[in-house]
């Protein structure tokens, strides 16, 4: 028995084995991955993002009992930051799904991001396909949380929700803030602390003036995920907002576009991989010295690097070579 | 950041003291010697912290307890580990614990135990050097047949 089969039954023990090699890029993930894509493209995504403090976490522990009580399966991802010096990270989503953790219709596991920016981790999209494969119903990704960047869940979520709270700052602020891009459905969370309505005022009138998202204007929605008060109302729009990119095609466009990301972001671990590996032992130390002496700049190191994976299949060029210049097309192309 | 496995422990408090600055101390520490430490909080049953493991598919259970009921707590938690097949899973448990007990934990399967006074770095060594290698229970069953499309 393989562990895609294994996965596919729905056995937990070895969709964590699986989700482990997914996160440490094992061989075998990769081979695993393959034989579930298939099994994928059922699942609800519903990305959870928005600054550190403003209540994500709970607010999923929250919305995963109230699909939950709707008679819905939940898969989490929930992602954290690594520390950049040590690469080891402390993972506390758990703290506030609790209650969850008994529960056999949720599964939850905590990544940490490894350094990668936008808000999740390079593993996320493959751990989301496989809680998708395993079957269920809904999979929700939450961000790190660190800033006004975290909007690759976008790309990723089916249906994105932001969440702000009180006093976050004038609107300028979240003007500023590529969340407010993003957003299917917007909460204002802690909506018992003063200065709830202005937020919601404000954020109506932003939301308002934002280009048109697929599925129609994004829902508004107050919540107090501490108390459970407004958590219907979340789970309501979201489903809503699921519907209604059924109706008119957006699921299908956005499976597209996320198909099209996936397969960039693959490209780009594939090209990175390679030119780590044809670089031979020493060589990038030996560049990383160059470049902080000044006496090559990271450009020129960063196109060597490359053209030892185009042009020389593996090996990389010696550094008195002519400067390697333009091969950045490849990116804009694909990303049109 | 380097790729590859990284150890990925889970900090529990079973039961109901809530004394968890010594939890945050360690899970703090391993943090910073560069493990993955997911902490699940207080009040925790032994259901939840072993559901927690399978799903987190930790290397390592560190325990906290300062209630008194560890002789009760965690040879319940490693029975239920054991049952649900997760046997090789290192354990270790922090908190106050009587060195009359010591020999009791240890028979019950917990392999490292440190009290007041133990130092951050001995329980990440400790851990560093005790963590189980990783079996594969299904092979290379991983690598199943291709699917349509697959280049390589």
């Amino acid at each position: 028995m393989s562990i895609v089969d294994e996965v596919l039954k729905g056995n937990r023990l070895a969709a964590a084995r699986l989700l482990t090699m997914v996160e440490n890029r094992a061989p075998e993930a990769a081979a695993a991955l393959r034989a579930l894509h298939r099994h994928t493209g059922r699942a609800h995504i519903i990305g959870i993002t928005g600054p550190a403090g403003a209540g994500k976490s709970t607010l999923v522990g929250g919305l995963v009992a109230t699909l939950r009580s709707r008679g819905r399966t939940v898969g989490v991802v929930a992602v954290d930051p690594s520390s950049p010096f040590t690469g080891g990270a402390l993972l506390g989503d758990r703290i506030r799904m609790g209650r969850l953790s008994g529960d056999p219709g949720v599964y939850i596991r905590s990544m940490a991001n490894r350094g990668a920016m936008g808000g999740l981790s390079a593993a996320t999209a493959g751990a989301v396909d496989v809680l998708d494969a395993m079957g269920f119903d809904v999979v929700v990704v939450e961000t790190v949380g660190a800033g006004q960047s975290d909007v690759e869940v976008a790309r990723l979520a089916q249906t994105t929700v932001v969440v702000l709270m009180p006093g976050m700052g004038d609107d300028i602020q979240m003007i500023k803030a590529g969340i407010l891009e993003v957003g299917d459905v917007y909460v204002v969370n802690k909506a018992d602390k003063e200065g709830a309505d202005t937020a919601l005022a404000e954020l109506g009138t932003l939301v308002g003036m934002a280009p048109q998202r697929p599925g129609g204007a994004p829902a508004i929605v107050r919540t107090v995920a501490t108390s459970g008060e407004g958590l219907d109302d979340l789970a309501t729009a979201v489903d809503a907002h699921r519907e209604a990119l059924r109706k008119t095609g957006g699921l299908h466009a956005h499976e597209k576009s996320r198909s099209r990301s996936l397969l960039i972001e693959l490209l780009k671990q594939e090209f990175l991989a390679l030119a780590c590996r044809s670089a031979s032992t020493g060589e990038m130390d030996r560049l990383v010295e160059e470049i902080a002496a000044r006496r090559m700049d990271p450009y020129l190191a960063a196109e060597r690097l490359a053209a030892g994976v185009v042009l020389k299949g593996g090996s990389c060029p010696g550094p008195a070579a002519e400067p390697v210049t333009a091969r950045r097309r490849g990116r804009d192309d694909l990303s049109g | 950041m380097k790729e590859g496995r990284r150890l990925r422990v889970l900090v529990a408090k079973p039961g109901l003291d809530g004394h968890d600055r010594g939890a945050k101390v360690v899970a703090h520490a391993l943090r910073d010697a560069g493990l993955e430490v997911i902490y699940t909080g207080l009040r925790q049953t032994p259901e939840m912290i072993v559901e927690a493991a399978i799903q987190e598919d930790v290397d390592v259970v560190g325990l906290s307890v300062l209630s008194g009921a560890h002789t009760v707590l965690v040879p319940e938690i490693i029975a239920l580990l054991r049952a649900k097949s997760l046997s090789d899973v290192l354990v270790c448990v922090g908190g106050i614990i009587p060195e009359e007990d010591y020999e009791e934990l240890a028979a019950a399967g917990v392999k490292g135990i440190f009290g007041p006074g133990a130092t951050t770095g001995e329980i990440v060594d400790f851990i560093r050097t005790h963590a189980p290698a990783r079996t594969d229970p299904w092979g290379d069953g991983a690598a199943a047949e291709p699917t349509e499309g697959g280049a390589r």
